[in-house]
């Protein structure tokens, strides 16, 4: 006979089952059944967070760096409001996470309770699915669901609202729970339509002056080995979204760097030029694509994506193929292997050789590193900051961060050689992400090496949860790049306001970073120019703080600016490389 | 070129499930003319047909972003195709003295039925394409009109193709 287990038990025991290692969280009113049945059991790990915005991106992080879901608890009401700017984070890139609501009482819905709100509705345009638990004897059924649905096809947030009687301790149900679920309307595409992959291998080898262009899909996809083979074949250039970072290594000669509105000045002019674009999980993003009517004018664009409504969205592809990354790039790598033992000079050589000489006059011409910017040691430059890290961490850490100037520093300079390292909050652009996403990073690797790389801005809009990596010992390495401004806000006023720094500064009201990180018991360092940059990275990744968080602030120059960056409204080879007017 | 589309859409007869493809046109800015929706002769199921305008790139990811929907199970635009729409319409019209006869009269003229009656109106029930029914309201004119209720727009394929799961 099946085990008799009241509502909260069997929520419990559907995630132990479903393999959770922990769960992020925060209790009140309507989940306290729930968390009652948490005290009683010890598999899956409850954290307790200090805001619930912070809860989500920390099983955002978590789902990101590992690949399987996070895990959220939240209670109603607030609890539910505040879980949502992670939710839609998690949502715009893509991420699988499960987030658990605390509901009132069924009978109780819709009359305003006290902590009601309807989470399914308020979620309803930023999730992948929702369920509202309207019996306590689905629950197993739904959580099964819920992670079926989030992981697979194109993963994203699902939403379970869970009222309070539903867990009900009085009340038992016989527990089993699914081995296997299947919704007959959800099926989503497991292989690639093989007449589009022939037509798409031909369309490669026909092209003269080709780019692959990747993106989140192909490190959410596993498909980073597949992508690798495919470039060894036809040594083309190939470039990644800003979400798509560590898809291809970064440190490789075939690699162009990031793309798009901050994208090196090869990736974009190549891009520009190409007469052939494969897209691999990448959505053409109106911060790569600049004007879509202005878009790659002469490219056929092959797309291949495992969402169908991604493809022809922004930019009509001319071969589009649906399906996952990994299985589609294999399968186009067989036919390439076909074709290129029936023809061995199917790819003509000559061309792409001409093809690579143009990309290599871009790359010498405006490379990201030309000197002007490096020159001298004081005022210190965010790029140094992010290359300093890079050294001392031998580009293997975990980074993680928010969103702004940093965070494109971070994507410019640090070399990602591998997918999954580099996790920001690439479609919302969530400020406060970074901490609690390195966080969650940290829970899943804890001797892993995770840096968040964030700017002083976003990090004081989580900065809570420095409480919360003491509770749980994580020895994160907190990068403040203090401009001592909102920078990319002030970036744009400086660009296109006349340098009316309209509410992008503080007025000296920030708190003294040192001291805040050791009031809750961390250590924080202070650097503001390169020689002391040095002797801090140094100190702050050697063996001695290896268990302990670090808050370096690295005061850098509040006048620079992030480069190459797209002139609005024009095509991808439209961009401003150096600064143009004169700072106020 | 925009155009007038009618798009049917099976999908799990669940609460919640409308206000996802609800929500769905409002969040991403598509236009609803007509919605109308009930269950299917499989009661776990739900028909629902819409009525939109859009021009071919809006009307692709329209039908994307609906497939997407986990409780949907099939979306065709009926106007890709032969199809057959209909929409039902009850109106309140003024019939008073002369203007009876000449109700009674557009109204058969169109193949509608009087359904109710009183002294000073007559409630006339019609069916047929949404443009019909537009050119009835017209026939007798906005002044003579006091009420009028449309179903919207239902639609189906012609011949032996079906949508079913």
């Amino acid at each position: 006979m099946a085990e008799m287990l009241s509502g909260a038990d069997m929520l419990i025991r559907a995630l132990q089952d479903e393999g959770v290692e922990y769960l992020f969280g925060y209790p009140g009113g309507a989940s306290l059944h729930i968390y009652d049945a948490i005290f009683k059991q010890q598999k899956v790990e409850h954290i307790l967070v200090r805001h619930e915005q912070a809860a989500t991106h920390m099983a955002d992080g978590y789902a990101r760096a590992t690949g399987r879901p996070g895990v959220v608890l939240v209670t109603s009401g607030p609890g539910a409001t505040n879980a949502i700017t992670g939710i839609a984070t998690a949502h715009m890139d893509s991420t699988p996470i499960v987030v658990i609501s605390g509901q009132v009482p069924n009978p109780q819905i819709g009359t305003d309770a006290f902590q009601e709100t309807d989470m399914v509705g308020i979620s309803r345009p930023v999730v992948k699915h929702s369920f509202l638990v309207r019996e306590a004897s689905q629950i197993p059924e739904v959580v099964k669901k819920a992670f079926y649905i989030a992981t697979t096809g194109r993963p994203g947030p699902v939403v379970i609202d869970v009222p309070k009687d539903s867990t009900d301790p009085g009340v038992m149900f016989e527990y089993r729970y699914p081995r296997e679920v299947s919704l007959r309307s959800y099926n989503p595409t497991v292989r690639g339509h093989s007449g589009q992959i022939r037509r798409a291998v031909k369309a490669l080898l026909d092209a003269e002056r080709p780019v692959i262009y990747t993106g989140g899909g192909v490190v959410q996809g596993n498909a980073t080995e597949e992508l690798g083979e495919l470039v060894d074949k036809l040594d083309y250039p190939i470039t990644n979204t800003l979400m798509g970072l560590g898809g291809f290594p970064g440190t490789d000669r075939r690699f162009l760097g990031m793309l798009g509105m901050h994208g090196t000045f090869e990736a974009n002019m190549a891009m520009h030029h190409a007469d052939m674009i494969f897209a691999v999980g990448a959505r053409f993003d109106d911060r790569v694509t600049n004007d879509p009517a202005k878009f790659c004018p002469n490219a056929r664009i092959v797309h291949l994506d495992v969402d169908p409504a991604s493809i022809s969205k922004i930019i009509r592809a001319d071969v589009p193929i649906v399906g996952p990354a990994d299985a589609v790039l294999r399968e186009v790598n067989e036919v390439l292997d076909r074709s290129l033992a029936r023809k061995p000079d199917a790819i003509d050589r000559e061309a792409l050789a001409a093809w690579w000489n143009r990309i290599r006059q871009w790359r010498c011409k405006h490379g990201l590193d030309h000197d002007q910017r490096h020159r001298g040691d004081s005022p210190l430059l965010p790029q140094q900051v992010v290359q300093a890290v890079y050294r001392a961490t031998s580009g293997d850490a975990y980074v993680t961060s928010d969103v702004g100037q940093h965070q494109m520093f971070a994507a410019q300079y640090y070399k990602f050689d591998r997918p999954r390292r580099w996790i920001n909050s690439g479609g919302l652009g969530t400020m406060g992400f970074g901490l609690p996403a390195a966080m969650g990073v940290q829970f899943a690797f804890p001797d892993a090496t995770v840096v968040c790389i964030t700017g002083e801005g976003s990090f004081m809009m989580n900065m809570q949860e420095l409480s919360t990596c003491m509770q749980y010992a994580l020895p994160i390495k907190i990068i403040n790049l203090n401009n001592a401004a909102l920078g990319m806000v002030k970036q744009w006023q400086d660009m296109q306001y006349g340098g009316r720094l309209s509410h992008s500064t503080y007025r000296d009201a920030l708190p003294d970073f040192v001291d805040l990180a050791g009031s809750f018991g961390h250590t924080g360092f202070r650097a503001g120019s390169v020689k002391e940059l040095d002797e801090v990275m140094s100190e702050v990744f050697s063996p001695e703080y290896a268990d302990k968080l670090c808050l370096v602030d690295a005061c850098i120059d509040p006048e620079e600016h992030v480069y190459p960056m797209a002139i609005k409204g024009g095509a991808m080879n439209d961009m401003v490389l150096e600064r143009q007017t004169a700072s106020p | 070129m925009s155009e007038r589309r009618i798009i049917a859409v099976l999908l799990e007869n669940e609460a919640g499930a409308l206000s996802r493809i609800v929500g769905l046109f409002a969040q991403r800015n598509y236009n609803i003319e007509t919605l109308t929706v009930a269950p299917t002769e499989d009661d776990t199921l739900s028909r629902l047909t819409l009525t939109t305008i859009g021009d071919e790139d809006t009307i692709e990811q329209i039908t994307k972003q609906l497939n997407k929907l986990i409780e949907v199970f099939k979306v065709v635009d009926l106007t890709e195709g032969d199809h057959l729409e209909r929409e039902i319409m009850m109106v309140k019209v003024r019939a008073e003295g002369l203007q009876r006869a000449e109700v009674k009269r557009t109204a058969d003229i169109f193949r509608g039925h009087i359904i109710d009656v009183t002294d000073n109106a007559y409630t006339v029930q019609l069916t047929g394409p949404s443009d019909k029914l537009d050119g009835f309201l017209r026939a007798v004119g906005e002044t003579t009109v006091l009420e009028a209720v449309r179903s919207g727009v239902s639609g189906i394929g012609r011949g032996d193709k079906i949508l079913s799961l």
